[in-house]
């Protein structure tokens, strides 16, 4: 990890120096040492506060809509899965492209800092990444741990080490090992409840919410310029804020209008401050296209027409929602 | 706060036995915005339209609910009644408590209080109405027919005396669909030949009239009087423009394996051919998969030989685009396929055919040249059997539900011709009933049983097994209540009839709905019987469901004079319910402009002013001349800003309140 951030550094300060962008888009420690936050380096001095290792977990592709829209070229550093947004949202009109660099910079997977204090180390001072071994400095000692032990959820069901956009491409040529995982396993378990199981389920999780809309903010899909729920005249707002069981509805309906549009980054859940695995929402809708139109991977391309807002002879006619659903 | 008149109609008992009127008066009445409510035996009646007149009047009502029949039937009327009392006709709602409620329950406490429901829904709905005004759009005065049987030729040639172009697109190479096939026709035993070619000749020559066979309709978009469709032109592998017709090259060629789809298979044709020989246009195809040259690139046999060069192996498939006012389908029926039918021994033996095998048999231009010989062994049968109702009436799941209607008749026809020119032929036909229900066909049955002596026996076939090359039938005679077998050298099977394979996904590219069976549905059963649901595409012949010669000609004349309506139109009234995009909340995604099936939505970037600065930001508009209010962008939207007058998301929503109150 060390080894990558120091080429990605000097690349980005040579980049600067050299006039082909103006801005940078990266992350910047944070208050502990688990919170980095994304950040804007205007000049090659600020680049000191610039830092990647595994807890740069957030997703700048989101950024760019407004970065995109400044006077300049900014670059933005992208992880493989962080470049399926970038493109369903060039895809939606919503970046301009010509203002953006888009360094694809290596990524070994990001961690989950919960799942680390889950192994009984506590007191965290430091972790150092070492190819696949943690090496954690606390105030009880050091240990050490391995990395796939505490990949974060969306990291273990990984697209894969490709980007799918990008202007040049920082690797540090290391072999880098890919978890295996089934990423509807737990969809699955869902879909095998009975409908009241389910039910009791999600009520379960969403009367957990908050209503912090980290979820919606985070989203990189969910970026519309008003959104609904903010809206007062689009009936559906004023619903959520007033009805408990309607403010349910707030994940539901935040899950269709991301449909076959969310890439899967899994940024919702990992935000959520209630732990509510709302990124099963997604991933349902997403094995539901797979299985119902074929395999779709949102932002593969910039210019496909999803599954959803395609219209083929071959499509499955409405009678499947009675053939599937229903009681298990 | 609008003021807002409800009415509720009686229709006689249709909703009155079940649905407590009175009591949806009352509880409406204590609805927001509602100023008067009231019921009447027939609110469609003048009576009942001038009771909604007076009573905008007397309230100065805003807006009107009528709680009656399905919005399909009378809407209209209402909106006519609306506008004759001074009120804009979009400020009518109708709730429909007949289809979706009385007709369809048995409680009238759960009826009411469904109709009660309904009523306030449209009630919510029509306290966010805002007056609509409809615009205008161009027709284009040209009809498209899809299918050249004699259901299109009669629809074209209608169109065309009218004076307006009509082209018509058939799949086969050949005009004259399955009637062309037929030998003689019921009730009066004309041939089909001598009434036909006639008309197929005078399609051709007409000057408004313009034939694209051999091709298929690929893509339909647009709407009505302004649709653009895109046509297939497959390749002949011949230059139709310098072509003789001379038929020299059909003689020359060696290939002789393939099966004559004209004769249903009984007899074998080349790899280029002339369907049959008042095809028209009289142009030979060449049928690729069996071509020699194509399959081996040696032969060109048909090139050498042909007198005007008109031999073109290299022609490609031509696609054409062209723009129509309406659309007319007549895509008529085939045969269905007996792979159910395994007692008949259909495919185990030559000589049990199917009725329009037969018709190929007796038709002197057939493979026997008229005649009736078994396709076995060439000898002439003795006895036949004819079995009516294979696949027709059928609920045991192999078949087809309906009855196939012209079956009953064209059997009697069979049995009396095959009685006339041979007399000494022993003809048994079972039935399960015999409807000649038709003017002068049941005095057509009669002579086939009381002049001609056909045995017809009531009961149905179990089983047909060859034996020493006599077909054993095996059945039951309900009358006599016994079973019996016949010897027979023939059987002949009335098949039941199906809508011809293209019609599915010609539906689909038309957006007109199709039943269950695969037949079109019309916009209404009894009152519009030629008009699908969409508008300006209309149906003609047995595409919409089974028919005879006499029904289909006359069905094929009303759709024409339908056409005939619109096109004479220069101008139509565009449904003011279209989109419309509000633009400070427009993402810019172009979701919409994708999903739109008209291509009415388009992106411009404008000077937005948002939370106190300006910014330029891509935007969607929508062109509602050519919208069509269909609300597939509003669905897709993710901020909202795409919204349909007449059906907002806030009035839906107001709708899905009221029903969950």
């Amino acid at each position: 990890m060390q080894r990558i951030f120091g080429l990605i550094k000097d690349r980005v300060g040579a980049l600067l120096a050299d006039g082909t962008v103006d801005r940078v888009i990266g992350w910047e420690k944070g208050e502990f040492l688990y919170d980095h936050t994304p950040a804007i380096f205007n000049a090659e001095d600020d680049l000191v506060d610039l830092v990647y290792d595994g807890f740069c977990a957030s997703n700048l592709s989101k950024y760019l809509i407004d970065e995109s829209k400044k006077d300049g070229k900014i670059l933005a550093l992208l992880k493989p899965c962080d470049t399926y947004n970038f493109n369903q949202l060039i895809k939606e009109h919503r970046i301009n492209r010509d203002n953006v660099y888009v360094l694809g910079i290596e990524c070994r997977g990001m961690l989950d800092i919960d799942k680390i204090r889950a192994l009984g180390i506590k007191g965290i001072e430091k972790v150092e990444e070492q190819g696949d071994e943690l090496y954690i400095q606390t105030i009880y000692g050091d240990k050490t741990c391995k990395r796939n032990e505490v990949l974060l959820e969306k990291c273990i069901n990984c697209k894969g080490k490709e980007h799918v956009a990008y202007d040049e491409l920082v690797t540090s040529g290391e072999d880098i090992p890919q978890v295996e995982s089934n990423r509807f396993e737990d969809v699955e378990k869902l879909e095998a409840m009975t409908s009241d199981e389910r039910f009791a389920f999600w009520r379960g999780e969403l009367s957990k919410c908050i209503r912090c809309n980290a979820c919606r903010n985070v989203c990189p899909i969910c970026s519309c310029v008003e959104c609904v729920f903010d809206n007062k005249d689009s009936v559906v707002a004023s619903k959520a804020n007033t009805d408990e069981f309607e403010e349910n509805l707030f994940h539901i309906i935040r899950a269709f209008h991301v449909a076959g549009r969310c890439t899967d980054c899994g940024e919702c859940s990992r935000v959520c401050p209630q732990g509510i695995p709302l990124h099963l929402l997604n991933r349902k809708i997403i094995k539901d296209i797979n299985e119902f139109y074929g395999e779709y991977q949102a932002g593969q391309d910039t210019n496909s027409l999803g599954p959803l807002t395609d219209f083929t002879k071959e499509d499955v006619e409405p009678s499947i929602i009675t053939e599937k659903g229903g009681e298990k | 706060m609008q003021k807002i008149g409800v009415f509720v109609c009686w229709c006689g008992s249709n909703i009155a036995a079940t649905v407590d009127v009175k009591a949806v008066v009352d509880a409406v009445s204590h609805e927001p915005g509602v100023v008067y409510a009231t019921d009447y035996q027939y609110m469609c009646s003048e009576g009942g339209q001038s009771q909604i007149r007076q009573a905008i009047k007397d309230f100065g009502l805003t807006g009107i609910v009528v709680c009656s029949c399905s919005p399909r039937m009378h809407e209209s009327t209402f909106r006519k009644t609306a506008i004759s009392a001074g009120l804009n006709p979009y400020m009518v709602e109708i709730a429909n408590i007949r289809e979706q409620c009385s007709w369809i329950h048995k409680d009238r406490e759960d009826a009411t209080e469904k109709a009660i429901i309904l009523a306030r829904t449209a009630v919510a709905k029509l306290n966010l109405n805002r007056p609509l005004t409809p615009g205008e759009s161009p027709v284009v005065k040209r009809a498209l027919v899809i299918g050249g049987g004699i259901a299109g030729i009669q629809s074209a040639l209608d169109i065309a005396e009218a004076g307006y172009e009509v082209d018509i697109v058939e799949k086969s190479p050949t005009i004259g669909g399955k009637m062309a096939q037929l030998d003689k026709t019921f009730p009066t035993l004309d041939c089909a030949a001598c009434i036909l070619t006639p008309k197929m000749v005078d399609a051709a020559s007409n000057e408004n009239i313009n034939l694209y066979t051999y091709s298929e309709v690929e893509d339909v978009s647009g709407f009505v009087g302004n649709f653009t469709v895109k046509i297939r032109k497959k390749a002949r592998s011949i230059n139709a423009d310098i072509c003789s017709g001379c038929g020299v090259c059909t003689e020359k060629c060696p290939s002789r394996k393939a099966k004559d789809e004209f004769n249903m298979g009984l007899s074998n044709r080349g790899a280029i051919y002339i369907p049959f020989a008042q095809a028209i246009p009289n142009v030979p195809v060449i049928d690729r998969e069996q071509c020699i040259k194509f399959k081996t690139g040696k032969c060109g046999l048909c090139e050498m030989n042909c007198p005007a060069g008109a031999i073109d192996f290299k022609q490609q498939d031509e696609l054409v685009e062209r723009q129509y006012g309406a659309i007319i389908v007549a895509t008529g029926f085939k045969p269905i396929s007996l792979e159910n039918f395994d007692e008949f021994s259909y495919s185990q033996c030559p000589d049990v055919i199917t009725s329009l095998e037969l018709e190929r048999i007796m038709n002197a231009a057939g493979p026997t040249k008229g005649k009736l010989l078994r396709p076995s062994d060439n000898t002439p049968p003795r006895t036949m059997v004819f079995v009516q109702c294979v696949g027709s009436r059928d609920t045991s799941g192999c078949g087809k539900t309906y009855c196939s209607k012209i079956c009953c008749m064209y059997t009697a026809k069979h049995a009396m011709l095959i009685k006339e020119k041979y007399p000494d032929i022993d003809v048994h036909v079972f039935y399960i009933d015999v409807r000649t229900p038709g003017k002068n066909f049941d005095e057509f049955y009669r002579r086939a049983v009381e002049e001609y002596g056909v045995n017809y026996i009531k009961g149905m076939v179990g089983k047909v097994a060859e034996r020493n090359g006599k077909l054993l039938v095996q059945g039951s005679d309900l009358l006599a209540d016994d079973q019996i077998i016949i010897e027979a050298d023939m059987v002949v099977l009335a098949t039941a009839i199906e809508p011809d394979e293209s019609a599915r996904n010609l539906a689909t590219m038309l957006t007109a709905s199709i039943d269950t069976n695969d037949f079109f549905t019309e916009a209404h059963p009894k009152l519009r019987p030629v008009e699908s649901p969409t508008a300006g595409v209309y149906l003609s012949g047995v595409c919409q469901g089974p028919k005879d010669i006499p029904e289909t000609v006359a069905q094929a004349s009303a759709a024409a004079a339908k056409v005939i309506g619109l096109l004479a139109k220069d101008k139509l009234r565009s449904n003011p319910c279209v989109a419309s995009s509000n633009e400070m909340l427009c993402n810019g995604c172009s979701t919409c402009e994708n999903v739109c099936p008209y291509g009415a939505i388009s992106y411009v970037s404008k000077e937005i002013r948002s939370a106190g600065k300006m910014e330029v930001r891509r935007v969607a508009e929508v062109n509602e001349a050519i919208c069509q209010g269909c609300g597939a962008c509003t669905v897709v939207c993710p901020s909202g800003a795409m919204d349909l007058k007449g059906f907002t998301n806030k009035q839906i929503m107001a709708e899905v309140d009221a029903i969950c109150r």
